[in-house]
């Protein structure tokens, strides 16, 4: 295996193998057809698949979510596309109320296998309505699944998985590494849903992170080695649902916690794996877990503001030695 | 359009079966035997007969917040609909989703729904469907005056059109959003007008008359299913009972004289003089349609009431779907 793609290129690959093999799967959103979509997530497949299948939509997120819940539960298997993760809070009726609770509402009688795509995430200067990572909101949804790959290799099996999946399905693409290159299997896989990637083994630490900042979580722990600090690193891969027992199994073993993501502190997903880790993993602590997350304010435009707003590798860094400087037990 | 003896009966027995399984269900809210909130349709039962009349199984409609009367139009069965009202486990959602939550996917119905005009993006999504499947089959969303003032019909509207899909829109205008009167709400009169803004046609129907509903219906299903796209059939009607619960007088919002003029147009008393007076059939044969349809309803009274309620542990099941289900 030495074949190598990008980030983005590997999810254009699992929906292209996808879509030959499921004639009930079709694309539809802004701009993804003869352009492709503004990532490229969708190059070339209106080309191959045609416009029955590769669907450019008016710029109407509402109606874009509904045409896929519509389609879903009456038998098509939809991915939709949603430029900016931001703007779903355009499209939040038919995501939250609609998608996520038919199949409860309706006493199991309903199949939504809908995959939404959608790019999150900051570093692009792109501002407080183009940067955002909301993945807290979805993931407080009953009823929607949320996935956030940091690499090529797990993007395509996370895709292939999400496609494949029987429950509206938020994958977020990071935009930072669309371009990211690794090695990817050309044949179909797929990672299952919930299930968490043990990036790095160490002794000392427990850091969870997901998207772009567990991979400088790594780079953090690569410098920190030199020190003698011996950093564990967790990718969930799938936050929701998230697999608590992998991060727990951890600590239990390290005794101490650090949690890493994008969006902003209060409230974000980290509060929700700090939670999980006392409630199950007590009597390990060394340490309060700690929480390096953005500051609460909307993403700021200009570079050097953005910078000082998104955690950095110094940051994971001060973060992870804050908590093993504590004594232990 | 003539219509058979055998369509215009069915139409009325669709509205008779609406009728009385709201007076039922209004009876029983008031007998504090139904939780939660009740939307009556009453008044309106020409519109959702008039139209599901046209669709069969394989056609699809969405529903609002005052949906039992699509359901029963479609073909819900009392018996599940009672059950699902008092919340019991035998109803059509488990008892999970109530009154403004009750579908069956087995007819078509693609559920009521609480957040007014959501449904229609997601009839939009059904339609898309049934073009892709080039199976013929049509969607049409039911919604209220009031729903066009929100941003999801607009967008459904316009994205149905660009795509040229096989959807009927059916406004139900009651002339009033809740408790607020349309003229107040919007400047235009007529929500048909708004069907020009996204270039499909739209037609004006007497939402009272339910052959006028019937035959406006069979031209927009007609054309959907030839591919010629969508089309807006405004169904001008009234609520019989206040926006939600059973009281029907008396209230701040409009005058009792108003809710007795339209009374007097009742849907299905006028279209039975106009049957009887035709000679289309008798009062005998009405009377029998009427005491077959309240034996049914009484049916379904007893079932709910002696059906199990649900398991309190059951409240986890079903958020999703597992891997080894194949959807519809």
């Amino acid at each position: 295996m030495s074949r190598k793609l990008s980030y983005v290129q590997a999810f254009n690959e699992a929906v292209r193998q996808e879509m030959e093999a499921n004639d009930d799967i079709f694309c539809a959103g802004e701009d993804i057809g003869a352009f492709g979509g503004v990532f490229q997530s969708y190059a070339g497949l209106q080309a191959e698949f045609g416009k029955r299948r590769v669907v450019d939509t008016p710029i109407s997120e509402q109606a874009i979510i509904g045409l896929g819940v519509g389609a879903a539960v009456t038998g098509l298997r939809p991915i939709v596309d949603i430029m900016f993760m931001d703007f779903i809070c355009v499209a939040f009726d038919q995501i939250v109320n609609q998608a996520a609770k038919l199949k409860y509402m309706f006493g199991g009688a309903a199949t939504i296998p809908l995959t939404i795509t959608t790019g999150g995430g900051g570093g692009l200067s792109a501002a407080a309505q183009h940067s955002q990572s909301l993945e807290a909101l979805i993931c407080h949804i009953p009823g929607l699944k949320v996935v956030h790959p940091s690499n090529p290799y797990d993007m395509k099996g996370l895709m292939t998985a999400c496609i494949r999946e029987n429950n509206p399905t938020i994958m977020i693409k990071h935009k930072r590494l669309l371009g990211m290159s690794g090695e990817v299997p050309e044949e179909q896989y797929e990672i299952p849903l919930g299930t968490a990637n043990v990036l790095r083994e160490g002794k000392d630490v427990t850091v969870v992170g997901w998207g772009r900042m567990v991979n400088e979580a790594l780079t953090a722990a690569d410098q920190l080695a030199a020190d003698g600090i011996d950093v564990e690193v967790i990718d969930p891969r799938t936050l929701q649902p998230l697999d608590t027992d992998t991060i727990v199994e951890s600590v239990r073993k390290t005794n101490r916690a650090v949690v890493v993501h994008e969006a902003v502190r209060f409230g974000g997903l980290g509060a929700e794996v700090a939670a999980q880790i006392q409630e199950e993993a007590f009597d390990h602590l060394d340490a309060p877990v700690g929480r390096i997350a953005a500051p609460f304010s909307p993403v700021p435009f200009s570079p050097v503001l953005e910078a000082h707003y998104l955690p950095s590798v110094d940051d994971i860094q001060a973060g992870i030695r804050a908590a093993v400087a504590r004594p232990g037990a | 359009m003539e219509l058979s003896t055998e369509v215009q009966m069915d139409l009325h027995r669709r509205m008779v079966r609406i009728r009385l399984f709201e007076e039922a269900a209004g009876r029983l809210a008031e007998a504090a035997k139904l939780p939660g909130f009740l939307h009556l349709y009453v008044g309106q039962e020409a519109v959702a007969s008039g139209v599901c009349a046209t669709l069969s199984d394989d056609d699809q409609i969405t529903s609002t917040h005052r949906g039992h009367g699509h359901l029963v139009a479609k073909g819900g069965q009392f018996n599940e609909m009672m059950a699902e009202l008092m919340g019991k486990a035998t109803g059509y959602c488990k008892g999970r989703g109530g009154s403004m939550h009750i579908s069956n996917l087995d007819v078509g119905m693609l559920g009521a729904n609480g957040i007014v005009g959501a449904g229609a993006p997601i009839a939009v999504g059904a339609g898309f469907a049934n073009k892709y499947a080039d199976n013929g089959n049509v969607s049409a969303a039911f919604f209220g005056d009031g729903s066009t003032n929100i941003g999801a019909f607009h967008e459904a509207a316009n994205m149905a059109c660009a795509l040229k899909l096989p959807v009927l829109f059916v406004c139900e205008n009651n002339e009033y959003g809740e408790f607020t009167a349309r003229k107040d709400t919007m400047a235009i009169t007529d929500i048909v007008d708004r069907a020009a803004g996204y270039g499909m046609p739209g037609v004006i129907v007497d939402g009272m008359d339910v052959v006028a509903v019937h035959e406006a219906a069979v031209e927009a299903a007609a054309r959907a299913r030839r591919g010629d796209g969508p089309s807006l059939i405004e169904a001008k009607t009234y609520r019989f009972y206040n926006h939600h619960g059973v009281q029907n007088l008396g209230l701040k919002y409009r005058t009792d004289d108003e809710v007795a003029l339209w009374k007097e147009r009742d849907p299905i008393f006028t279209f039975e003089d106009r049957m009887i007076e035709a000679g289309t059939t008798t009062r005998d044969d009405i009377d029998a349609v009427w005491d077959e349809v309240r034996t049914d309803i009484e049916t379904a009274i007893e079932f709910a009431e002696n059906s199990p309620l649900p398991d309190p542990d059951a409240v986890l099941q079903d958020v999703y779907s597992p891997r080894e289900e194949v959807p519809a």
